[in-house]
């Protein structure tokens, strides 16, 4: 298992488990759950700041060896997502961005669309792009040919910790895809987490559940392990199920036979 | 003169980048900056001087998945 890397953006990675930084009660709970869950990739948002007031720099709170994925949150058009990955970029957080366009604000389902539009231009900047998006084969197909990095389809809507409730249009990406598919938003239990590695996926994105648990350190170290077990699992092969019955133990040589 | 900072205009004494992000006791390390719509980085803040109805946008980075 030593040699199973994800090669993401022509980087590698040993951890499969993308973590955010989204909802923690306090920013030192985030470098206790990058320690406990060995994550090696954490989302970070762009904002304006309040000018009146001092505030805390999240990134003092992330290790120098976990990789930077800003994201394009609170854009609504492929040309704000493009401006803000620019932004990041510049402000010197590497070449990852995840383009995240979301028009419709009840379901915070993101844009498909606007979506493609902004990898096209990104991965021609030379952008490593990974685009969260709602699960759909041939959006999958166009973002790979626009040079993603990956594709990140929903489990379910942000936040609600519903699970995979996508699950056969996801099996469709992982199974046609060339780039990683890493099932973004909606994992809400590691069970969850282990069930989206058993069916292929290459990575899990979680943010929520962990920062909202009770504790977030030991979520994000149940994360760690689902999501290692699930990848385990997968590489394994596992046995099919069947309707019926099928003995695990000899039906004959009993006995009084 | 008036600069527009994070959309909300300002009055302000002619000044550099580096000078009004001192005066607003501005976290440097954590913040980004833009000046209208171009990036500007740390190291050109002290030698940009601040022109009337410039457009700033001071950013930095947040908790978000």
């Amino acid at each position: 298992m030593s040699d199973d890397v994800l090669l993401l953006g022509g980087k590698e990675f040993s951890n499969r488990l993308l973590t955010g930084t989204g909802k923690f009660g306090n920013h030192g709970q985030i470098s206790k759950m990058l320690a406990a869950s060995g994550s090696q990739m954490i989302t970070v948002a762009l904002r304006r700041v309040d000018i009146t007031e001092q505030s805390e720099n999240i990134l003092e709170y992330i290790p120098k060896d976990v990789t930077l994925l800003p994201n394009t949150s609170g854009a609504r058009t492929a040309e704000q997502a493009v401006r803000v990955a620019r932004i990041a970029r510049e402000a010197g957080c590497g070449d990852f961005i995840k383009i995240e366009v979301i028009t419709d604000m009840k379901y915070l389902m993101p844009d498909n669309w606007e979506t493609l539009k902004a990898t096209e231009i990104l991965a021609k900047e030379g952008f490593k792009v990974l685009p969260y998006v709602l699960p759909d084969l041939p959006l999958a197909k166009r973002l790979e040919n626009a040079g993603a990095a990956a594709v990140m389809p929903l489990g379910a809507p942000i936040g609600t910790n519903r699970g995979l409730e996508t699950k056969p249009l996801i099996a469709m990406l992982i199974e046609n895809a060339s780039v990683p598919i890493v099932v973004d938003a909606g994992i809400g239990k590691p069970s969850q987490a282990a069930a989206a590695m058993e069916m292929g996926a290459d990575a899990v994105l979680v943010n929520t559940a962990i920062a909202t648990a009770n504790d977030p350190e030991a979520m994000g170290r149940a994360f760690d392990l689902a999501v290692k077990a699930g990848r385990v699992a997968y590489l394994a092969e596992m046995a099919e199920a069947s309707t019926h019955a099928r003995a695990s133990s000899p039906l004959t040589g009993f006995l009084d036979e | 003169m008036n600069v527009f900072v994070n959309g909300t205009q300002e009055s302000i004494e002619p000044c550099t980048l580096a000078q009004f992000i001192a005066l607003k006791k501005l976290d440097a390390g954590a913040l980004v900056v833009e000046l209208n719509r171009q990036i500007i980085k740390q190291e050109f803040w002290s030698t940009t001087e601040l022109q009337d109805d410039d457009r700033l946008e001071m950013l930095s980075f947040v908790g978000g998945g």
